[in-house]
């Protein structure tokens, strides 16, 4: 039988705010546990939440980019269950009238085309607290410790639509991870670093026989830390929801837990066991209404995005694709070799410098580009003493390596360490007619037709110069009087 | 006469000539509870220490010559489900027991900077659930007018300490009545303020669309001056109105020439206290003696006001009292469970007071899948018809009389194996919550003994129309 896959994700995004979603409490990852609450984010008696301004701007921003409708009237909600990580026994999240609904992100389809994949929508909501197990070793009872840092830090979550274009294959739910990581990355609105929790992923996965209408029941599979992790599940659950319908057996809808390390899915809870969560508009919040003036000035200030930067790059500067899709993966990189240009003089050779060299050392040091001691006027000048002759590739390399260990303008880097180019004309022909005097025989054979002396007289004269001859100029010199 | 038994206002013009100190005042405040509180068992915490400490701290104030407010110096009590930093708030309730908050709420901050005296927390209904002032691990409240009998609720504590001198002012809570409800029943007057009016950051919320905090005094003009200091807008509840905070003093002498007052022929019915209604009659003749025009009104929706409250009511609180869990703080029931969810019951079951989980089962009932559409929303839709009735009706009159409550005060113990007929002493009062306007208790007459009220009920935000009619009636009352 043939099947087709329909997979939906939940992704949980925490927002880069300076503060918490409903307090004033700062956002803060690896301090001292329980040292940024306040009464507010650990529930207690009396406390009250204010919404946090730059949260709803930030999730209208994810709104944009992702091709959604903005609502202009939205509502929080509350979404009741006990856990002694959420101090309220309520979640603050949204139900009715999200921030955000009915977008897509355009995906490279298996069928090379693009796919827009749809999202159904886009909702803030406060992260609950981190709980951390632990057993006392006298009395071998075990405990459980709570902290709240992380409580009430805002989180996105951006739900795919199983009706509307829903991800058909692994390839194509590893790209849509991958572009939606890229686009919120590029958007400014979260670091998206999964070792920090900053970005989780739930997944729906059903399958069915293809040409079916129906939809097979879905397994929701939780619990994975990473894409490659996300893959793992998806492999397992498409091949267990398979030998369940070839063997005649039923796919019960129900949540189950990935296991990390024997990568299977394990069953959590059925769909009878599922929790009825009560939610009911948060009487302590009003409705949020989002006037035309603040989307407009919210559209106005959006960056582009990763699709519009890599046309901008192919086109206006004439990258090849390969280099512009490098270029564009990551905003940091692409801002970085749009500086460039702007005093640089050949693009292409700059892209090819960026990622062949400066790529290798950011990497080495696992640094971002952000962190990289070149500037990118120093880059750009450094591609244009390259363009223009002055500066050979192997000297320009070694002037890079100068400029990444001290940060130093390339000119600097050329005049103390006299790697200027030598352009004397009548020196290298002295050094030209010394070479020939030492090697007659390869005059010959020059003069005979034949190549390789050429490049053998070449790096002579080179070696003499400690590479600061224009190569090209040498040549031709070698050409105009031996040939 | 004893200073603790002279009005607020009057207190404070003594206070501010010198012609007694709030030491003196503090003092025969509490020299009162130590002869009444055995009986009348208003305070479930006193602060004596920390009174006196702040009278001594207002006697300096006047003696420096600085600019103090009219509260400077004046013994208040506080409802126990107001959050005083380093004051144990209990909400009457074995779940918060030994609950000391590290905050002040906002309505108390305002207060304390105006220079309040804090006499101490007074006694409720378990989180407000209660229309008497019985249901609270302190047991009930007596009424000061005649001790066999309930306060009313659940802001009981507050009432009869405020009836028997125990405080001069009091700060309460009201979320279906229970600010006008005990002032009626305790003979003092007593103010729900519109929602939005005074900050609910620190108010132990019971239910959050409902709840706000009022003020019961001897008189309107106590009120008056006490919610001067309170209200305004809060960046810390964004359901605080940013509105303009007028002085309430200032008209309240107005008179009542040319006020209309409307009364709603719905709240006239079988089941109103003959007595309840000749009193109010007769304060109502005597209010059109002093030019005040009176009409009949409707207010259509008026018999559904209970059920829409209780729908509403109960709904927020089983969220809003899912915090006491017994991880954070409160009460938790010692270990013999083998995981939270264990500990989560039996905290709990033990914890919670059988009204309080009467009213949680409700509504988790009520916003449960299946029943959400037929019971929450439904009785959100009532609300807004009962809104709409007011604005239909404000359209042509500047304020509405009404009874305060169908009957008199009841014994203790009278109604408690009955919570429906006990709801029921709320039916003139919650329409105001749903709807969010202001609404004023005054005593407007005494049957066999005990006080009757009448609710003055004003548009949003005119809180100044209610206490000019109330102060008109006081000058008037026989």
């Amino acid at each position: 039988m043939e099947y087709e896959l329909i997979i939906c994700f939940e992704t949980h995004v925490e927002l880069d705010t300076k503060t918490k979603l409903f307090c004033d409490c700062p956002v803060v990852y690896n301090a001292a546990p329980n040292s940024a609450i306040c009464p507010v984010c650990t529930g207690q008696p009396g406390a009250l939440p204010v919404l946090n301004k730059k949260a709803v701007e930030y999730a209208v921003k994810a709104g944009l980019a992702l091709n959604c409708r903005i609502n202009r009237l939205s509502r929080f909600a509350r979404k009741n269950y006990f856990y002694p990580d959420l101090p309220k026994g309520y979640q603050i999240s949204q139900f009715e009238l999200p921030f955000c609904e009915d977008g897509y992100l355009e995906i490279p389809g298996d069928d090379g085309q693009p796919y827009q994949v749809g999202i159904k929508r886009i909702h803030l909501e406060e992260d609950a607290g981190k709980l951390a197990h632990a057993t006392d070793a006298s009395t071998e009872t075990s405990y459980s410790l709570v902290d709240y840092n992380r409580s009430s830090v805002p989180l996105l979550e951006i739900v795919t639509d199983h009706e509307r274009n829903p991800m058909r294959s692994l390839t194509e739910a590893k790209a849509y991870l991958e572009k939606l990581r890229q686009t919120i990355k590029y958007i400014g609105i979260s670091e998206c670093a999964m070792e920090k929790g900053q970005l989780r992923c739930d997944v729906n996965i059903s399958i069915r026989e293809k040409g079916s209408e129906e939809f097979g029941n879905r397994a929701e599979v939780k619990n994975m830390s990473s894409f490659k992790f996300i893959m793992d599940a998806l492999e397992y659950e498409i091949k267990r929801q398979k030998e369940l319908i070839e063997t005649g057996k039923e796919v019960k809808q129900e949540t189950r837990l990935f296991d990390e390390s024997k990568k299977v899915t394990r069953t959590m809870r059925s769909k009878e066991d599922a929790p009825d969560y009560r939610y009911f508009p948060d009487p302590d919040l009003l409705e949020v209404e989002l006037d035309e003036e603040l989307v407009g000035k919210i559209t106005d200030s959006m960056p582009e995005l990763p699709d519009q930067k890599l046309a901008m790059i192919i086109e206006k500067y004439n990258i090849p694709k390969n280099d512009a899709v490098t270029l564009t993966k990551d905003r940091a990189v692409s801002d970085y070799f749009i500086e460039c240009i702007k005093t640089c003089k050949d693009n292409r050779k700059l892209a090819n410098w960026i990622i062949n060299d400066l790529f290798r050392y950011i990497n080495d040091a696992s640094i971002s580009i952000t962190e990289c001691p070149v500037k990118p006027a120093d880059m750009a000048k450094l591609i244009n003493l390259i363009a223009k002759g002055d500066l050979t590739d192997s000297i320009g390399k070694k002037v890079l390596s100068e400029m990444y260990e001290t940060g130093k303008d390339p000119d600097t880097i050329v005049e103390e360490k006299d790697l200027k180019p030598v352009s004397d004309d009548s020196l290298i022909e002295k050094i030209l007619e010394e070479v020939a005097n030492e090697n007659p025989e390869a005059v010959a054979q020059i003069k005979a037709g034949e190549t390789k002396p050429i490049d053998f007289m070449m790096g002579q004269v080179m070696r003499q110069t400690k590479g600061k001859a224009n190569p090209k100029a040498v040549r031709e010199t070698i050409l105009k009087k031996y040939k | 006469m004893e200073l603790c038994d002279k009005s607020a206002v009057e207190l404070s013009g003594l206070l501010k000539k010198r012609e007694i100190s709030s030491r003196e005042l503090t003092e025969s405040v509490f020299k009162r509870i130590d002869e009444k509180e055995a009986v009348i068992n208003a305070y479930i915490t006193q602060t004596r220490d920390i009174a006196l400490k702040q009278a001594d701290e207002a006697d300096k104030r006047f003696a420096s010559g600085e600019e103090t407010s009219p509260l400077n110096g004046i013994p208040v009590a506080l409802k126990d489900n107001l959050c005083t930093r380093d004051i144990k708030t209990t909400c009457a309730s074995k779940i918060l027991e030994n609950f000391v908050p590290t905050y002040n709420g906002t309505a108390i901050e305002k207060a304390l900077s105006d220079g309040m005296v804090i006499t101490g927390k007074t006694n409720l209904d378990e989180f407000g659930m209660g229309s008497s002032t019985e249901n609270s691990i302190i047991g009930p409240t007596r009424n000061p007018v005649n001790t066999d009998y309930v306060t009313g609720g659940s802001s009981g504590g507050s009432a009869a300490a405020v009836a028997s001198g125990e405080a001069i002012i009091a700060l309460g809570t009201d979320t279906g009545g229970s600010i006008r409800q005990p002032s009626a029943y305790c003979g003092i007057a007593g103010i729900k303020p519109t929602y939005g009016r005074i900050s609910r950051y620190g108010v132990i919320s019971y239910a959050s669309s409902l709840d706000q905090i009022g003020v019961l005094g001897k008189n309107a003009e106590d009120c008056a001056m006490m919610l001067n200091s309170i209200c305004g807008h809060d960046k810390r509840d964004t359901t605080s109105a940013a509105v303009d905070k007028p002085d309430f003093t200032a008209s309240i002498n107005k008179g009542l020439k040319g006020v209309k007052a409307g009364l709603p022929k719905e709240y006239f019915i079988e089941g109103l206290d003959k007595g309840i209604r000749d009193s109010l009659m007769n304060a109502v003749k005597q209010m059109e003696k002093e030019g005040m025009e009176i009409e009949e009104i409707s207010l259509p929706h008026a018999s559904h006001a209970i059920s829409s409250y209780y729908l509403v009511a109960t709904a927020e609180a089983s969220s809003n009292l899912a915090r006491y869990d017994g991880v954070k703080y409160g009460y938790r029931a010692e270990a013999e469970a083998d995981d939270s969810f264990m500990m989560y019951e039996d905290t709990r079951s033990r914890g919670f007071g059988s009204e309080v989980k009467r009213r949680i089962m409700l509504g988790t009932y009520v916003l449960s899948a299946g029943y959400y559409d037929a019971y929450y929303l439904k009785g959100q839709r009532i609300r807004n018809l009962i809104k709409t009735d007011f604005d239909n009706a404000f359209k042509n009159v500047d304020c509405i009389i009404t009874p305060t409550t169908p009957c008199l005060p009841f014994k203790i113990g009278e109604k408690m194996a009955d919570p429906l007929q006990m709801y029921l002493v709320d039916i003139y009062t919650v329409s105001l919550n749903l709807s969010g306007l202001p609404g004023m208790s005054v005593k407007c007459g005494e049957i066999d003994g005990l006080p009757a009220g009448m609710q003055i009920i004003g548009k949003a935000f005119d809180e100044e129309m209610i206490l000019r009619v109330a102060n008109g009636y006081e000058k008037i009352r026989v």
